[in-house]
């Protein structure tokens, strides 16, 4: 079987695919791609369908060895790049052979890149979906992060080829912006928003908040603002989707993020508009983040302005 | 018919909830609106998720638009709910109780004010209803435990309890999947895995399963467990 080879892993690297949906009333996260715009982006150009699985890079990337003819598409997270060597440019369609070395080198902004390779990832899917979750151990290559000497199954490439070969870069979108080290992300109230002191929604407003060091996949722990409720909120768990912040009591909030557990029991006070949440998924440890309310209809215009942009790119 | 509202959450998710408290009729309603949001098959929608008093409709909203949804909401959970949801698995679960397996039996023993032997009588002493999963792959909550064991949660959680771990906080109980953190009281071990990713039907617990707690001693345990571990 066609395969990809890990020379080395990088820091975090992990197989996702749209994410494991409609078994989250038996426990089981949604995972998926912490920056689904990117995600769909280098499967677009990669020429994969939507679904296909790709490798979502943390912070430092890995070097990857091929067996075979594949383009190969990176998005996400600006990062130095080489294919044998030669310096090679994100967002386009490289054409990599047998024996070919993709190499990541210095990150220049943001925490995720997104690796397509025509044919997509095919390690097993659990429970309908490729994606990796790491606290549960499931999806991906035996459901965790890769290492060193592995090596990744892929599929068939698509059979009616592009019919234009795109070598230059696509351009950056306005509709999705990297983040160099600070983001504002829309929000929308919460549904718990009427449990909190009735500043909180301008407190969340007021100033930025720091994403702190435990950070991850399943959510990121932010520094800032207190945001308050009176007294001793005693709430009966539910359903807690990607993007909600989330407040315990300590008052600085969780944005939870696509590893997150199905249910909880913090009061919600906000979520992050879905457009938002891919922009939300290029921040570190260390980056800051403001908050600023939006309406519905605003949110929905923004997704239709990342589906557009990508719609086109899947045409390019 | 009970009363509910539906609000959104973010712009992609909105939330059926039902009155406010942990009560097996209002379960089973949200449990039952569940069932026929999911027999609705409407467009759009990603996932369904009953919780103890909600359900939770993941949808696209390049899909299907809020007021639509609704709409449609509105029309399932008024529909009677088809009789084959009205089955659900009675499941019996075997619990070597005490000992290592139950480092917080003594504590409960205290709080409860009786015998060891007693706790474990009033623990196996109700059926369970199985309110929800969630915490991790096959994690139900189950309730509601008999006030005089109720324990509130550890102040400090473990960082890690084995697998099978059977556990109390407040008026629920639960039996860990996998190895993981908790800050429930431990009081016993099962044999049986909530969550094995290569039996027929991973899941053992589903909302509105009933469970029944029974009590084995450590021989019969190591001959379970070296059991489902041979299988």
């Amino acid at each position: 079987m066609p395969s990809v080879h890990v020379v080395k892993p990088g820091l975090l690297t992990t197989v996702q695919d749209r994410g494991r949906w409609g078994s989250q009333s038996l426990g089981v996260s949604v995972s998926g791609p912490m920056d689904s715009y990117s995600h769909r982006l280098a499967n677009a150009i990669g020429g994969n369908d939507a679904g296909a699985a790709t490798l979502e890079v943390t912070l430092s990337g890995p070097e990857l060895e091929f067996d075979d003819t594949r383009t190969v598409a990176v998005t996400g997270a600006e990062f130095e790049l080489t294919v044998d060597g030669r310096p090679v440019a994100m967002r386009s369609a490289l054409d990599v052979s047998a024996g070919s070395l993709l190499r990541f080198g210095r990150r220049v902004r943001g925490a995720r890149a997104y690796v397509a390779i025509s044919g997509g990832i095919t390690t097993p899917r659990a429970l309908g979906s490729r994606s990796t979750h790491l606290p549960s151990s499931m999806g991906g290559l035996d459901g965790r992060a890769l290492r060193a000497g592995d090596r990744l199954p892929l599929g068939e490439p698509l059979q009616s080829p592009r019919p234009v070969r795109r070598s230059q870069p696509v351009e950056s979108s306005s509709t999705w912006t990297l983040p160099d080290g600070r983001a504002t992300l829309r929000v929308l109230p919460g549904p718990q928003l009427d449990r909190f002191v009735r500043t909180a929604w301008d407190v969340l407003q007021s100033a930025p908040y720091v994403v702190a060091n435990d950070s991850n996949r399943i959510g990121y722990r932010l520094v800032g603002p207190s945001l308050e409720t009176p007294g001793k909120l005693d709430l009966i768990s539910d359903a807690t989707p990607l993007g909600v912040l989330q407040v315990p009591p300590s008052g600085q909030p969780i944005l939870l993020m696509a590893d997150c557990q199905t249910t909880g029991g913090y009061p919600k006070i906000a979520a992050v508009i879905s457009a938002d949440v891919s922009v939300a998924g290029q921040l570190g440890p260390g980056d800051t983040v403001r908050f600023v309310g939006c309406s519905t209809r605003e949110a929905l215009s923004a997704l239709i302005a990342q589906e557009r942009s990508l719609m086109a790119a899947a045409r390019l | 018919m009970s009363t509910f509202r539906i609000v959104p959450v973010g712009d992609a998710t909105m939330v059926v909830e039902f009155e406010e408290r942990i009560d097996p009729a209002v379960n089973a309603r949200a449990i039952a609106a569940a069932e026929a949001l999911r027999a609705a098959t409407i467009p759009g929608v990603r996932d369904v998720v009953p919780t103890y008093r909600s359900v939770a409709v993941y949808y696209d909203p390049l899909l299907t638009d809020y007021e639509r949804l609704v709409w449609r909401l509105e029309d399932a959970i008024a529909a009677p709910a088809p009789a084959a949801s009205i089955a659900h698995a009675r499941i019996r679960v075997p619990v070597c109780y005490g000992g290592d397996f139950g480092p917080d039996l003594p504590e409960i023993a205290r709080f409860a004010d009786a015998s060891e032997a007693e706790v474990i009588e009033i623990h196996i002493s109700r059926i369970y209803r199985v309110f929800m999963l969630g915490f991790m792959p096959g994690f139900a909550y189950m309730g509601l435990v008999d006030s005089r064991i109720a324990v509130p949660r550890r102040e400090t959680p473990r960082v890690r309890v084995p697998p099978g771990s059977v556990c109390v906080a407040g008026v629920q109980t639960s039996v860990h999947p996998v190895e993981a953190p908790s800050g429930w009281h431990l009081i016993g071990r099962t044999p049986v895995r909530p969550f094995d990713a290569s039996r027929r039907d991973p899941f053992l617990m589903k909302p509105a399963d009933e469970v029944q707690f029974y009590p084995i001693g450590r021989d019969e345990f190591d001959h379970l467990d070296r059991a489902q571990a041979s299988r």
